[in-house]
């Protein structure tokens, strides 16, 4: 199933590797400052309620 | 009789709210279906190139990622505009959270190129109009988060960052149209071009344009997502700041 790289099978496979793991790292640090926001902002919400 | 939308709406962060909430699902499973797509299909069901060999399939990634990498920049000029003409705080956000995916955009293009260039020209950098400009557009967005980061109010990092990114936008510009301004340097013309002689061929540009409606899809659901995410840390200050002073 694997193509057939030949001698530049390193190049090809390292720049989807450097690409795919950026990515990666980019989507991963925005869903988790979305959660720790949104969970912070929430509980802010549910102090504020608390205290009228 | 049917009420008039304005697409200016969308300025009140409530608004925005609701609309992103709704669309950001669907774009981001468009996106990511479409990214699978295009890597795999570019990946193990093209030829080589008769004269790059297996290396021709590093493009599904460059291309998409420098074009969003110049036009994330434009983006952030139009927020920008918007900011400083009609005092939106959302189009500021948007810029703002636009920023580190043009950053990562601007990373992934250089690292492609530099493993596609290495290579093809036997080197992995020359100081080429084109390359040195798409640089200096690195160092700007680097520029622009730092200084978000480093002014603390708000508004003021706005009108700071819209200048800079004002300023930088001939970077951008440069960095797509160096290669026409000057004839000389090592990088090719564009990839994609209405001229047939100079486009590439259909079996590689047929899953190119899917890569480049996945990453131009990915785009917008990450700046969406971290648009909401921006409103929601600055209302969070807003109500920390109003119980400082109680």
């Amino acid at each position: 199933m694997m193509p057939d790289l030949g001698k530049y099978a390193t190049s090809v496979l390292s720049a989807y590797g450097a690409s795919i793991a950026i990515l990666v790292v980019l989507i991963w640090a925005s869903l988790a400052r979305s959660a720790r926001v949104r969970k912070s902002l929430e509980a802010f919400e549910a102090k504020r309620k608390g205290n009228g | 009789m049917s009420e008039r939308r304005s697409l200016w709406e969308y300025a009140n962060p409530r608004k925005f709210m609701g609309l992103s909430g709704t669309i950001l699902p669907w774009i981001t499973i468009a996106g990511g279906v479409l990214l699978v797509v295009g890597l795999i299909w570019g990946f193990f069901f093209t030829p080589d190139d008769y004269r790059q060999g297996s290396t021709v399939k590093i493009i599904y990634l460059h291309v998409p990622s420098a074009l969003m990498a110049i036009n994330a920049w434009f983006m952030m000029l139009v927020a920008s505009l918007i900011w400083l003409i009609r005092r939106h705080h959302v189009s500021a956000l948007a810029a703002r959270a636009a920023a580190p995916v043009g950053v990562a955009m601007t990373i992934i293009a250089l690292v492609t190129g530099a493993i596609w260039g290495q290579p093809m020209w036997g080197t992995w950098w020359v100081w080429d109009p084109r390359l040195t400009s798409f640089l200096i557009l690195f160092l700007f967005y680097l520029g622009y988060v730092a200084l978000w980061a480093a002014v603390e109010n708000d508004d003021t990092a706005a009108d700071l960052t819209s200048v800079t990114c004002i300023v930088g936008s001939v970077f951008a510009v440069l960095s797509r149209y160096a290669v026409n301004f000057w004839n000389q340097g090592l990088h090719q013309g564009a990839s994609l071009s209405l001229d047939p002689e100079e486009n590439v061929a259909d079996i590689f540009y047929y899953p190119l344009l899917v890569t480049i409606a996945a990453f131009v899809l990915i785009f917008v659901a990450l700046v969406l997502l971290r648009t909401r995410t921006e409103i929601r840390a600055r209302q969070l200050r807003a109500y920390m700041a109003r119980e400082r002073m109680q």
